[in-house]
């Protein structure tokens, strides 16, 4: 009925129109969940940091209205919640305003957890695309693999990435490797049931029309197999290089020395720097968004380029 | 024989032929030789069909001797080494072979499809074996198999405290809660086609963070005990619940809507008979992803402050003492218990959506 109404009012109605679009995208109402979120972290600041701004105020002998409390408890220098904006700054100062070269530098470490994220998700997809190459060829290997590869995401290995960081450092592996392998071994998994899914994905007659044209197994791999393929890796990549940021963070929780976001987290937690936990997480975050919604770009460029229909 | 048969035979035998010429002249005991005799002796292949189950007890044969003879050695002869290569060759073969009947349909799927992830299993835990005592690896950098189920053994009490304290208490309570609470809110959200079109892209959004990184917050807010684990656990899990749900209670086409229209059901009936059942699939989905995350972020929160016990604490302190195979002891029991929860999950799946095609298409 809606629809009615809408084509029935006359042009000068277009602002009302626009309002309509927004409120039937997704757009105004992620921007109205997001506003949401903000109030109420600012009014949970408030709430958290209550008791606590209290007792300074006590000591301090200090009588603050009630427009000033509320401005304390969103300044506070080690708040149980820090506020948003309190945690954009500290992003702001630790990343534009600090040489990158710092070991303060959140830039820094930033870079630090990219790289090995980075690493780990090439030697993944690598792994996980020569595994589900073997796998789709040699049935042998796909009844003796594919259990054991599911039941290998069921080893807590974010758990152990400690040991492991410290294990080969100890034969001398150390630097981004170990913390990449971490990455690699979390990232390779929906790559390998991607894949192998993708590279399955031409039918029967597709097939058969290969074997009508006398096409050898490498030429049914690179001409149909593969091309086919291509939807499904991205799709498993997307997802690969979400997990691998997270194996570089965790691994490197056991390696202060290393830096890295997650050297930033262990630090803030052992020093109660909330703000510096917050500003680190969200840094995290917003790499992960980058990295996911690069993936998603590649994909577009890709499909676009080999004529995928949408 | 396939051309992947032929070489791998050829191999296998060539390794014992070799194995045989150097314990020959090393002096190897009389069990190398004979495994090394009958080795080469199975080329014999090539003139007359040798069945599957000959690879299979020979490479049953290598494993054994290795495992008898690994601890007299000296310093570890070369054809230890070829008699390991042998034995591994002779398990792919027999593999190999072993599923080529069961495609061909000479064998039945039931018990000897099994047989071979567990074969390549057994082969990788006695490769490992054998790798760490003959080379000598030290323990602190990877022990042996058998060193990790001594240690299983020994500190049982341990072990079991550690398990209460993190699976029980902080990965039980935290996912249940967590899944709960997804569902619950996206049952909610599901009435407003508004909030679903806010939410979604932020659930999916966030789905895909590190969430883990709030461990060290949570830990300031709840104290070092469980209950600060636990709340990590919500946390990670909250959201594939909430997205998968969301995407589950949409895929009802809007065919079976009218025809519940038609009936005139209401909104908790369409809910009860349509919906929920047609989200299942969606939700076992979630509550699978959710079995492995919730184990560990339970361990990795406890790397943040914890009472002393508990298995990432138990990880993270043995660690700086090197005592690797306990480490390896606390991971053996987290992989049990990831497994058998999410087997048990997906037991459940399968009686409760028996009626989707990936389950059907199995049972057939």
């Amino acid at each position: 009925m809606s629809e009615a109404v809408h084509e029935s009012l006359p042009a000068s109605f277009g602002l009302w129109r626009v309002v309509k679009r927004l409120w039937h995208g997704s757009a105004l109402p992620v921007l109205i969940v997001v506003m949401a979120i903000l109030i109420f972290w600012y009014a949970m600041a408030i709430e958290m940091n209550t008791p606590w701004q209290v007792r300074l105020n006590e000591r301090a002998n200090a009588e603050v209205t009630w427009t000033e409390f509320v401005a304390q408890t969103w300044n506070q220098t080690k708040p149980l919640l820090p506020a948003p904006h309190q945690i954009v700054s500290e992003i702001w100062d630790a990343t534009v305003g600090m040489d990158f070269n710092s070991r303060r530098s959140l830039a820094y470490h930033a870079w630090v957890t990219l790289s090995s994220t980075l690493l780990g998700f090439a030697f993944g997809t690598l792994l996980g695309v020569g595994l589900a190459i073997i796998i789709i060829h040699n049935d042998a290997s796909n009844r003796s693999l594919m259990p054991w590869i599911i039941a290998s995401q069921t080893v807590p290995i974010l758990a152990i990435a400690p040991m492991i960081v410290v294990g080969l450092g100890a034969v001398g592996v150390t630097g981004l490797v170990p913390k990449a392998l971490i990455s690699m071994y979390l990232s390779f998994f929906p790559v390998v049931v991607g894949m192998v899914k993708g590279l399955r994905s031409p039918e029967t007659i597709q097939l058969d029309l290969m074997r009508t044209y006398h096409a050898s197994p490498g030429q049914v791999f690179t001409l149909l197999r593969w091309p086919a393929s291509v939807p499904f890796l991205f799709a498993s990549m997307r997802v690969g290089i979400a997990i691998s940021l997270i194996g570089a963070v965790v691994g490197e929780l056991s390696n202060a020395a290393g830096g890295g976001l997650g050297v930033r987290l262990l630090t803030g937690s052992y020093n109660g720097q909330t703000i510096q936990i917050w500003a680190a997480l969200l840094l995290a975050a917003a790499l992960a968004a980058t990295l996911v919604f690069l993936v998603g770009a590649a994909e577009r460029v890709v499909n676009a380029a080999m004529g995928v229909r949408t | 024989m396939t051309n992947l048969q032929q070489s791998i035979a050829s191999i296998t035998g060539l390794i014992s032929l070799a194995g045989l010429l150097v314990a020959l002249v090393l002096g190897g005991s009389v069990a190398y030789l004979a495994f090394f005799l009958f080795g080469t002796l199975s080329l014999l292949r090539f003139a007359r069909p040798l069945s599957l189950w000959a690879d299979g007890v020979l490479a049953l044969a290598g494993t054994s001797i290795l495992m008898q003879s690994l601890p007299g050695f000296d310093g570890t002869p070369p054809y230890v080494w070829l008699a390991l290569a042998a034995a591994w060759f002779f398990a792919w073969m027999f593999i190999e072979q072993l599923s080529v009947a069961l495609t061909a349909e000479k064998l039945p799927e039931r018990p000897f499809g099994l047989v071979i992830p567990v074969v390549f299993g057994l082969m990788l835990l006695f490769f490992w074996e054998v790798v760490t005592r003959g080379a000598r690896i030290p323990e602190v950098l990877l022990p042996p198999p058998s060193g990790i189920w001594i240690r299983i053994i020994d500190s049982v009490p341990m072990l079991y405290a550690d398990f209460i304290q993190t699976f029980v208490k902080s990965v039980l309570s935290g996912y249940a809660i967590g899944c709960l609470s997804g569902f619950a809110v996206a049952i909610l959200v599901d009435r407003s086609p508004f909030l679903k079109r806010g939410l979604l892209p932020i659930g999916n959004f966030v789905s895909a963070l590190p969430i883990i990184g709030i461990a060290p917050i949570m830990v300031m807010w709840f104290g070092f005990d469980w209950p600060s684990k636990a709340a990590v656990v919500v946390a990670v899990t909250f959201f594939p619940m909430l997205v998968n749900t969301v995407a589950g209670l949409n895929e009802v086409g809007s065919m079976e809507r009218d025809l519940m229209r038609t009936y005139a059901s209401s909104y908790l009936q369409t809910l009860g008979a349509l919906r929920l059942p047609a989200a299942a699939p969606f939700i076992f989905n979630a509550l699978k992803i959710n079995s492995t995350l919730a184990l560990i972020a339970a361990i990795v929160a406890e790397f943040f402050g914890t009472p002393i016990v508990g298995m990432g604490f138990r990880i993270s302190t043995e660690v700086g003492k090197l005592n690797i195979d306990l480490v390896w002891a606390e991971i053996a029991v987290a992989a049990v218990a990831g497994s058998v929860f999410y087997g048990l999950i997906a037991l459940v799946e399968r009686a409760v959506t028996f009626w989707h095609p990936s389950v059907r298409k199995k049972r057939a």
